[in-house]
């Protein structure tokens, strides 16, 4: 049926609008000087391998630093999210407590309300953030719309569990770690990881709030060298031994950027859509 | 670990036989509306106010005291003395903006922007997702999906290096056409392209997501419908119009009242990242307007009431929209009170 070869034909040509460009990256990231000097800048294909681009990014300087500042500002920012998150989502799925409708409303109010730039701006100054890396974490931690995630996977939870595990003597502190997050461990998962690409992902924060270059996350080195094209020196990576082409030495920084967000998308994929789907299609 | 303020208090427990309803109906009794509990053992205890305590202190300390901040909109903010002393000079900020010209290029701009994104980034997706179903092989459905849904998760940072890679002076493109002797192009740099370049981003970046909201709903389609309407004798075309569309209404509004709330914000992110290239005239959005005359201008005042004045409208807009969808029997972006 001509329809469907039409359609399979179509859905290729997407497919491939995605590909080809990844493809490009990795393979100018892996080709030796001389090939991408002699096609101008990039390859689609290398003809031999070279691991040179990494080695120059990753041996010191200011891209191995950035990495490093990005790997911390995921982890432990993740971890502070994760933490406060659940915890206050817990607190909201409780019922009976005394003022929980009103700590829900505080919670709801922040995802129509944006505060705006310039006065975030002036609070994250005014309490001493500006250039520091709790900058990139901070402000950012808690996600309204991740807490009413967390607080619905919570409700779900049989009522009787709570009501046993108190009568055996459990304080709110063991019934949230030794219950409730044991048998919520898929969809905190989730939230984790989407917190987690978050963090890795921010540019925005750095942009506004670091002024200093050695704090730089790494999205702000892929901005400097890979949007703006600006030239690498000694400071950024080592160029003693100077034999990847400038340009491969981009691309391996994009590849570097890219690589985290690749190893966890199985998962992001099939828990994130499954996750987007219980809010959005009803029924 | 015991929590002593979940039992029962003793002196309770030892009232003598007369007063003990009472008691039991002062102190001990559930209220009326929370169901099936009978004794205090399992209502829950106040350390449940700490648990909560970190998540609503920064919520309060980066959204509530910024929302506050926003009177600086109407002061003529001093950074040296602070907002709080700062002189207040009630509605200037505001007609100072009304009275900027590039306030109104990065109104039009962006409305402009809101405009073509909304004809053109719909329809995309949906036809996506209406491909993907007519897509026999499940496994090489799946594949596709993979691969069209990956972009969604990559910083806009990289989206536009990975763009500059395909179309900037150097890229793909660009080497294609000198090696074929063709004359190359000015894709990246080209302001009467811009919005075209952000838009075919978006489109690039969250179309396949789109695709599989959308190709969600197409599932909760009752297959026998089309059975159905394929024995009266309806084409595929009147098929896809009189069934499939119908049941991709919901989430279509849903996404549109969605699209319609960030209508004013089009992707700050994107935009300040390519904005040296071409230009603030073809580029400056209400976003970057604020990010310029603030932060970088330092005219908090006037930046900060733009910036008012857009989250205002955007709220507006929304709970607007989601009103309509209600009256025409819509669930819109959250429902009804009663389900």
């Amino acid at each position: 049926m001509p329809m469907r070869i039409m359609n399979g034909i179509a859905l290729l040509g997407v497919s491939l609008l995605v590909l080809i460009p990844f493809l490009s990256i990795v393979s100018t990231s892996l080709a030796p000087r001389s090939q991408v000097n002699a096609s101008g800048g990039i390859v689609l294909w290398p003809e031999t391998l070279s691991f040179q681009a990494y080695v120059q990014v990753l041996e010191g300087g200011a891209v191995t630093r950035a990495m490093w500042i990005s790997a911390f500002v995921t982890v432990v920012g993740t971890l502070i999210s994760l933490t406060a998150s659940a915890m206050l989502a817990y607190a909201l799925a409780r019922p009976g407590l005394r003022g929980r409708g009103a700590m829900l409303w505080t919670v709801l109010v922040t995802l129509f309300f944006a505060p705006g730039i310039i006065p975030t701006f002036l609070v994250v100054k005014q309490v001493g953030l500006i250039d520091s890396i709790w900058s990139l974490i901070l402000p950012t931690a808690v996600s309204g719309f991740n807490v009413i995630v967390l607080r619905a996977f919570f409700l779900g939870i049989p009522e009787e569990l709570f009501d046993a595990a108190k009568i055996d003597g459990a304080g709110e502190r063991r019934i949230l770690t030794m219950i409730v997050l044991p048998l919520s461990r898929a969809s905190l998962s989730v939230i984790g990881l989407f917190y987690a690409v978050g963090y890795w992902n921010a540019f925005f924060n750095a942009l506004i709030y670091i002024n200093d270059t050695t704090k730089w996350p790494l999205q702000m080195i892929v901005r400097s060298f890979v949007v703006d094209d600006s030239q690498f020196t000694t400071l950024d990576v080592s160029l003693i031994e100077q034999m990847a082409a400038p340009s491969s030495l981009a691309m391996a920084i994009l590849v570097i950027s890219i690589v985290p967000i690749l190893i966890v998308y199985p998962f992001l994929q099939k828990n994130f859509a499954k996750g987007m789907l219980t809010g959005a299609v009803k029924g | 670990m015991t929590s002593p303020s979940t039992t029962s208090p003793p002196e309770q427990e030892q009232l003598p036989g007369p007063d003990a309803p009472a008691a039991w109906s002062a102190g001990t009794r559930p209220p009326a509306r929370s169901r099936k509990r009978t004794s205090t053992i399992t209502r829950p205890s106040s350390v449940l106010y700490l648990f909560a305590l970190p998540g609503l202190l920064l919520l309060v300390l980066f959204h509530y005291v910024p929302l506050l901040g926003n009177i600086i909109a109407f002061k003529s903010y001093l950074p040296f003395i602070g907002i709080l002393e700062s002189p207040w000079v009630g509605w200037e900020n505001f007609t100072d903006a009304l009275a900027d010209q590039d306030f109104y290029r990065a109104l039009t701009n962006t409305l402009i922007i809101t405009f073509v994104q909304v004809v053109l980034v719909f329809p995309a997706p949906l036809v996506l997702a209406l491909m993907l179903n007519s897509m026999m092989s499940q496994r090489l459905r799946q594949t596709v999906q993979a691969i069209v849904y990956m972009p969604h998760f990559l910083s806009w940072v990289i989206v536009v290096a990975v763009f500059q890679e395909v179309f900037g002076a150097a890229g793909v493109i660009n080497h294609i056409l000198r090696a074929t002797g063709g004359r190359p192009l000015e894709i990246m740099t080209n302001p009467d392209l811009f919005i075209s370049l952000v838009t075919a981003q978006v489109i690039w970046k969250d179309a396949g997501w789109a695709a599989i909201l959308f190709f969600a709903a197409l599932a909760q389609i009752d297959r026998n419908l089309y059975e159905a309407a394929s024995v009266d004798g309806a084409s595929r075309m009147r098929q896809l119009w009189h069934i499939t569309m119908p049941g991709l209404k919901g989430i279509v509004i849903m996404l549109l009242i969605l699209k319609l709330g960030n209508a004013l914000s089009v992707g700050f992110e994107q935009i300040i990242l390519q904005q040296n290239a071409v230009g603030r005239d073809a580029s400056e959005v209400l976003d970057t307007y604020v990010y310029n005359n603030g932060l970088i201008g330092g005219d908090w005042g006037m930046a900060a009431a733009v910036g008012l004045m857009k989250s205002i409208i955007s709220v507006a807009i929304v709970l607007g929209a989601n009103k309509v969808a209600h009256i025409f029997g819509e669930d819109g972006v959250y429902r009804r009170v009663s389900h």
